[in-house]
């Protein structure tokens, strides 16, 4: 059984948004009874990649949504934008690539701190990054 | 062969459910399903009745017989969950508890049969009633199954927290113990405790000792090396103590490198060298 | 008291303490490393704090940041000492592969203090941990 809760969405226009991002990350992660150390993973997660959305995609926007798969609280945040894309992918995932500062872990890294990670993107096609997580403690009471 | 009862006959059938709705709820609080009926738990065996009862009187009415996802179904997930919870408590498995639900049932069936005429519709309506019935022993399966892995879970997690005793060696100094066969979750939760005691205790140095632990793998290795990789991004050192000789060549082989982790033989070894890095030093008591 | 955005910066008499108590711009921790860097050149500090206990995360452009300023100081021979991390946000940089190598941390800021005097004490000591 899935139900799938109103997803919220965050325009990414400038800085201040990165941090609007973070904030619905957290939210969806309390909400969702996510441990602490998950919901730092998602957050910072969701950090790199809204900053990806901002300075890569030249903005963008993000959605957040609460699903429940088989009694487990599943969050996915869509980021998408309507930049340059990225002509290789696979050298944007590994560590140390980055096209602008940074540690060049911004994919990378938010990839290995999810459950889920995908993305499609292309050269002129926008980038359109989507990751899950569910929280992997049973519920407490 | 789908049945559906639409306009007329959920018309007709929840009509008799309402009619005979004493009769029912006498019938089931008798079942022992719904709990021991004694004494002051008889108002609430009886409410837990009519309020199942409810439910499938309105997914008779819609017709909406197969759906285990349907709206009256849905509000009555958490009682069903306690009913489902509370039996699994007395050991029975999801099995056994859906099994017990026939003992709905059949008085449901049989007092339609007995006060209806023979005849097409008659059995036509007793389909419906008996399908609306197998929807709702699905509904409990889903919630007991569900019940049941959250139980699971909440006891793995007991057990993750229970094994992992962080134990206070001197004033700014912890060990953990690690003891069986490191799972994941396992040292996952070992990690999170031992982190948060070290800035709740204000340690410098943390020793994890492994004398207990079987086998040392490239997982485990890995997982001890980010533990102590944190704990110094925090401000406190780790020691791996308790590497057995046959674990020290077992690593050797498998090219796990601790890199610049402090190890010692035994959790002696890294008690002097822990002690020796918050600038104590222990020397004979004089005697006299 | 000296203040980079809405960051202060406390100089204890040859150390500044920097404590981070609010949720970080991009922009402002770009002003914090400049800023920081100009005023150990200028009050000749032996030493920065920098207090993280209420950051509750640090993503890689921040962590980067951190770095920067740690190299930045050595090299005007200032130690930054990054103080008070949070056990989840240890984690998920450790996860991020961003384990700092060669920063100097401690436990609370009257940790980072002992490490600064020990390192006078000893006139010009071996990088700590």
């Amino acid at each position: 059984m899935t139900t799938t809760a109103a997803s919220r969405v965050v325009q990414v226009s400038s800085e201040m948004d990165i941090v609007r991002v973070r904030q619905a990350a957290r939210e969806a992660a309390v909400e969702a009874g996510f441990s602490l150390v998950e919901q730092t993973k998602l957050v910072t997660a969701a950090s790199e990649l809204a900053r990806n959305t901002l300075v890569h995609g030249g903005g963008g926007q993000v959605s957040t949504e609460l699903t429940v798969q088989q009694g487990r609280t599943v969050i996915r945040m869509v980021f998408t934008d309507s930049g340059p894309g990225i002509a290789d992918v696979d050298q944007a995932l590994a560590d140390g690539f980055s096209t602008r500062g940074g540690m060049g872990l911004g994919l990378g890294g938010a990839k290995r701190l999810v459950d889920h990670f995908a993305i499609e993107t292309g050269p002129d096609r926008g980038t359109v990054v989507t990751i899950s997580s569910a929280a992997r403690r049973g519920r407490r009471r | 062969m789908i049945i559906a009862a639409h306009g007329e006959a959920g018309a007709r059938l929840r009509d008799f459910l309402d009619r005979r709705r004493d009769d029912i709820i006498g019938s089931w609080v008798e079942t022992g399903f719904f709990g021991e009926a004694a004494g002051d738990a008889a108002a609430d065996v009886r409410a837990d009745c009519e309020n199942v009862l409810t439910a499938l009187s309105h997914v008779v009415e819609t017709g909406n017989l197969h759906d285990p996802a349907a709206e009256p179904f849905q509000e009555i997930r958490a009682l069903l969950g306690g009913l489902a919870a509370q039996q699994a408590r007395q050991g029975n498995t999801a099995a056994q508890i859906t099994a017990n639900l026939t003992w709905l049932k059949e008085p449901v069936l049989r007092l339609w049969l007995d006060e209806q005429p023979e005849g097409q519709q008659r059995t036509e309506d007793v389909l419906a009633l008996s399908a609306a019935l197998d929807t709702l022993r699905l509904v409990v399966m889903e919630t007991a199954v569900t019940e049941g892995a959250d139980i699971i879970a909440h006891q793995q997690q007991q057990l993750a927290e229970m094994s992992t005793p962080i134990i206070k060696l001197w004033k700014g100094v912890l060990a953990v113990p690690l003891i069986g066969t490191l799972d994941s979750m396992r040292s996952q939760a070992a990690t999170e405790s031992l982190l948060q005691a070290i800035v709740d205790q204000q340690a410098q140095v943390a020793i994890l000792d492994i004398t207990g632990v079987p086998a040392v793998d490239t997982m485990v290795a890995q997982h001890l090396l980010k533990t102590a990789m944190a704990a110094r991004l925090m401000g406190a050192e780790c020691i791996i103590s308790g590497i057995r000789p046959q674990i020290a060549q077992t690593m050797v082989q498998l090219g796990i490198d601790l890199g610049e982790v402090a190890t010692r033989a035994s959790l002696s070894d890294a008690l002097a060298y822990a002690l020796n890095r918050v600038g104590l030093s222990v020397t004979p008591a004089q005697r006299g | 008291m000296h203040q980079v955005g809405e960051v202060p910066v406390l100089d204890l008499g040859g150390v500044l303490l920097v404590s981070i108590q609010v949720e970080l711009l991009d922009d402002t921790v770009l002003a914090l490393q400049q800023d920081l860097t100009e005023r150990v050149a200028e009050t000749g500090a032996r030493g920065v704090i920098i207090d993280i206990s209420s950051v509750d995360i640090v993503d890689s452009f921040l962590a980067r940041a951190l770095r920067d300023i740690a190299a930045a100081t050595e090299v005007l021979a200032a130690r930054t000492v990054l103080v008070g991390m949070r056990p989840a946000v240890a984690i998920t940089l450790v996860e991020l592969g961003l384990t700092l190598p060669g920063m100097t941390t401690a436990l609370s800021v009257e940790r980072g203090l002992e490490l600064l005097d020990t390192r006078l004490d000893e006139n010009y000591p071996t990088r700590q941990g």
